[in-house]
């Protein structure tokens, strides 16, 4: 079926920021001693990203990503890093769902100040074949995390 | 050729620009016509009652075979066993030549162009049976390195398998030489992978010089979940079957079960009737084209294509020249990444494939992750171009163009 995906709809989509992140990833690059590490892939498109974590007790000290990808799934990893760095795994969890509720189009979420930035990647969620994109660094960081706690 | 009205999803969409073939095709009336006429005029259980019905059933399978291997050019049609498609046909060969034939002290050989497909059943063999996983290498636009290829080349050689059209660059092999080269330097079993010649140009298996030639039906369109293995019959007769069951059987004892002839034997359970039928009409379609009209039609475009979008700056297209090339552009735009791409051609109603094609060893080589590829068929046209190129400008609009 021609999709009827408007200008406007891909104007949200691909917003200035999102393309600053992708262009300009940050904390791209991989960490000396992580207390964790994570490789993950989407098999379908080929996007893979790798996900290192260093823990200062109960909060993620620092986290840095590696890998390729498109520009969702480059800026969601680059803007993830940013947010969940001074967070504890309790913190992180929850920002994990209430992202995830923003990518299955749940409206609340677009005003949740928690987000920050990432409420830049709301418009993905009309595009749903671009939501496990969006959600690649956020699987990859809740494995990080259980990791940890094993 | 305009045929874009004999195909229904077209004709309900008229804005949709379908350049994703090469992934599957569309299906012509004639061919959802048969499908449906099969299962309201003759649907029974093939082989298997004695009843009128049945034995309808019995003859449109069969006589939908014959169609089918004068299609590929196989004489002999029992030789053309039905499958799933390419994919199971490829996985039959593995599966019940190699594991009775390999040894540790063998040698598998594929390329480094091959899909998934092609390639993985090879790996998973030649681990199980010890035996040495060889990849040839291309050259740096997308062919095979026969030079490469023929240094691989030993008595130690059992398999060696290639494709005869890559889906990822759309490179046709030249399989006379590859033959050539094969047979003067080993014994090997040749295996060609089909899914990607069958459907754009005339291909006569009998003349082809390989054992084994695999093809999917969804390809060229036929129905989905129906396609075809074609081997030489003197192998076929000595391979031992790949599933058992109902059908594939002569006589089961207690102790023992002798096997049915060709191509029975490897057709285990219930026949895919009612595709096969389907498939059998897509070839009468096609037939009716000609083939080389396809081809031709598919060039043209091709060259078009290329032409157009060599000309957007920030456009790199791999593989071979057009005249080496069936009808697939694969191609990147500067830093856009291919899914980005394909979402916003989606929004113009272009659909294009954005990805490693199945061919992760070769996107490797090209030392990309993924691409974008457009593949033509029979019911494309000037227009789909346009939309293409049109929605590939909004791409560089949106991203703001950055010159590499």
């Amino acid at each position: 079926m021609p999709s009827s995906k408007t200008s406007a709809e891909l104007g949200a989509l691909y917003q200035e920021m999102i393309l600053d992140h992708y262009r300009r990833p940050r904390n791209k690059g991989t960490l000396e001693n992580p207390d964790a590490s994570v490789e993950m892939k989407n098999p379908l498109c080929g996007d893979e990203i790798g996900l290192q974590v260093e823990f200062d007790g109960e909060n993620v000290s620092d986290v840095k990503f590696s890998g390729r990808g498109c520009s969702i799934s480059q800026a969601s990893a680059s803007m993830m890093t940013q947010l969940v760095k001074g967070r504890s795994a309790g913190e992180i969890d929850a920002l994990r769902k209430r992202f995830r509720e923003l990518m299955l189009g749940e409206s609340s979420a677009a005003d949740e100040p928690e987000l920050g930035s990432l409420r830049a990647l709301s418009g993905v969620a009309r595009f749903p074949a671009r939501v496990k994109c969006a959600l690649l660094a956020w699987n990859a960081l809740e494995s990080a995390l259980a990791q940890r706690q094993l | 050729m305009n045929v874009r009205a004999d195909f229904p999803l077209l004709v309900n969409n008229p804005g949709l620009h379908y350049l994703d073939s090469a992934a599957t095709s569309q299906k012509p009336r004639v061919v959802l016509d048969a499908l449906r006429d099969f299962y309201e005029t003759a649907n029974a259980n093939p082989h298997r009652g004695a009843y009128a019905l049945s034995v309808r059933a019995t003859e449109c399978y069969h006589e939908a075979r014959v169609r089918i291997a004068r299609f590929l050019g196989v004489r002999d049609s029992d030789c053309l066993i039905f499958t799933r498609g390419t994919t199971e046909g490829l996985n039959l060969v593995a599966g019940s030549w190699g594991m009775a034939n390999v040894t540790s002290r063998d040698e598998i050989v594929v390329t480094a162009m091959d899909h998934h497909a092609n390639f993985v059943p090879w790996q998973v063999l030649a681990t199980r049976k010890g035996a040495k996983f060889r990849v040839c290498e291309l050259t740096p636009d997308g062919r095979i390195d026969l030079d490469f290829l023929a240094g691989l080349l030993s008595a130690r050689t059992k398999i060696v398998a290639f494709s005869h059209v890559s889906n990822a660059l759309g490179t046709i092999n030249p399989v006379p030489e590859i033959v050539r080269l094969v047979r003067e330097k080993t014994e090997a079993l040749l295996v060609c992978d089909g899914a990607q010649s069958a459907p754009h140009f005339s291909v006569s298996f009998d003349s082809l010089g390989v054992d084994f030639y695999a093809f999917s039906g969804h390809k060229m369109l036929g129905p989905m979940g129906i396609g075809g293995l074609i081997g030489r019959r003197e192998i076929l007769e000595e391979m031992p079957p790949y599933q058992t069951g109902g059908d594939m059987i002569e006589f089961v004892y207690d102790d023992r079960t002798t096997w049915n002839v060709l191509p029975h034997k490897f057709e285990a359970g219930t026949p895919n009737a009612a595709n096969a039928v389907g498939l059998a009409a897509a070839a009468e379609y096609l037939d009716a084209i000609g083939m080389d009209r396809v081809i031709a039609h598919e060039r043209a475009l091709m060259a078009a294509a290329q032409k157009r979008l060599a000309a957007v700056e920030g456009i790199h297209i791999y593989g071979p020249a057009v005249e080496q090339r069936s009808g697939v552009v694969s191609f990147t735009l500067a830093d856009v990444h291919p899914h980005d791409l394909a979402t916003i051609l989606d929004g113009e109603g272009v659909c294009i494939r954005a990805g490693h094609h199945c061919a992760q060893p070769l996107m490797r080589r090209l030392d990309v992750p993924a691409t974008a590829r457009a593949s033509f068929y029979v019911y494309n046209d000037e227009s789909d171009i346009e939309a293409l190129v049109a929605g590939i400008r909004k791409a560089k609009e949106i991203f703001g163009y950055v010159p590499a």
